[in-house]
């Protein structure tokens, strides 16, 4: 009899060891800790990108509009991809496209917003990428939602048809 | 006069370098103790990537703002959460992971000292 139950054991120990592993490997394996939503905007100072004049960022975020801030690179590759989600958002009339121009080479840039256009109603620069930390982001491309100085949705990674109409019924 | 010249000189030389020696070592003490968010399984101080490049700028703007320690890891908690700490604090969330070395410990414990006394007992 014991010998007969230690083998049944063991096969359902190893299938259930195999099936957690298996289901393991779909998950992606990077780690997003969870995002407290509205939470208030950071409150930084930066430069404009084509003027160069100081901009602080209480200037930017002013009355209850909607904003989406986006963050972006000339040498980020999805950015690209996402440019024609932020160039139909642009043609909304309630929404204010904010982009921040994320460790880039100022030339790079400015070729990357005249070959693909400008959905921007205003750039600033982050040169060193202290105000994408003060955001609480990642690296590029990444986009915040804003309204009355709250964040109402923080997305990782470039804008997708799902988000782009996620945002669209947000806003409306 | 010239003793004195020189003394005060060394005196200079030795506040100055030991004063940025000790900013630098902080910087890296609180860099060490932060996960790389993007490159996961390293820490802030070992990567390279633009996240920990710009982190490590970060914490020494701060650094300089007069922030101590527990302050810096705190407004980096309050934006990435406690997983951008490898040190995670004792909270609700942690409980378990804190005490189950213990608990271990005590389960083992007790399985030993069982074992030995059943022996003893046969003894």
């Amino acid at each position: 009899m014991k010998t007969k139950i230690f083998p049944i054991f063991l096969i359902i120990t190893f299938s259930i060891i195999f099936y957690v592993f298996y289901k393991g490997l779909q998950n992606s394996n990077i780690y997003t800790p969870e995002i407290k939503s509205e939470i208030k905007i950071p409150s930084f100072e930066a430069k404009e990108f084509f003027s160069k004049d100081n901009v602080n960022s209480d200037q930017i975020f002013i009355g209850s509009e909607y904003y989406l801030l986006n963050i972006w690179a000339s040498w980020c590759i999805p950015c690209k991809e996402e440019h024609k989600y932020l160039m139909d958002l642009s043609k909304k009339e309630n929404i204010k496209i904010i982009g921040q121009n994320y460790k880039d080479n100022f030339v790079n840039a400015k070729n990357f917003l005249i070959k693909l256009d400008n959905p921007y109603d205003l750039i600033f620069s982050d040169n060193d990428g202290t105000i994408a930390i003060e955001w609480g982001a990642y690296g590029v491309p990444e986009s915040f939602l804003i309204k009355n100085n709250q964040i109402i949705k923080k997305i990782i990674g470039p804008l997708n048809e799902k988000l782009f109409s996620e945002i669209k019924e947000l806003t409306q | 006069m010239n003793i004195l010249k020189l003394l005060i000189t060394v005196i200079f030389l030795i506040n100055f370098f030991s004063s940025d020696l000790k900013a630098k070592n902080l910087g890296t003490e609180i860099t060490k103790n932060l996960r790389c968010l993007i490159c996961q399984g390293q820490s802030v101080y070992d990567s390279d990537s633009e996240f920990a490049n710009s982190l490590k700028i970060l914490v020494e703007k701060k650094l300089d703002d007069g922030l101590n320690e527990k302050q810096i890891y705190d407004y980096l908690k309050n934006k990435y959460g406690d997983w951008i700490l490898y040190d995670p604090g004792f909270n609700k969330n942690t409980y378990f992971l804190w005490l189950l070395p213990i608990l271990m410990f005590v389960f083992g414990g007790a399985i030993i000292l069982r074992k030995v006394i059943l022996k003893k007992k046969k003894l």
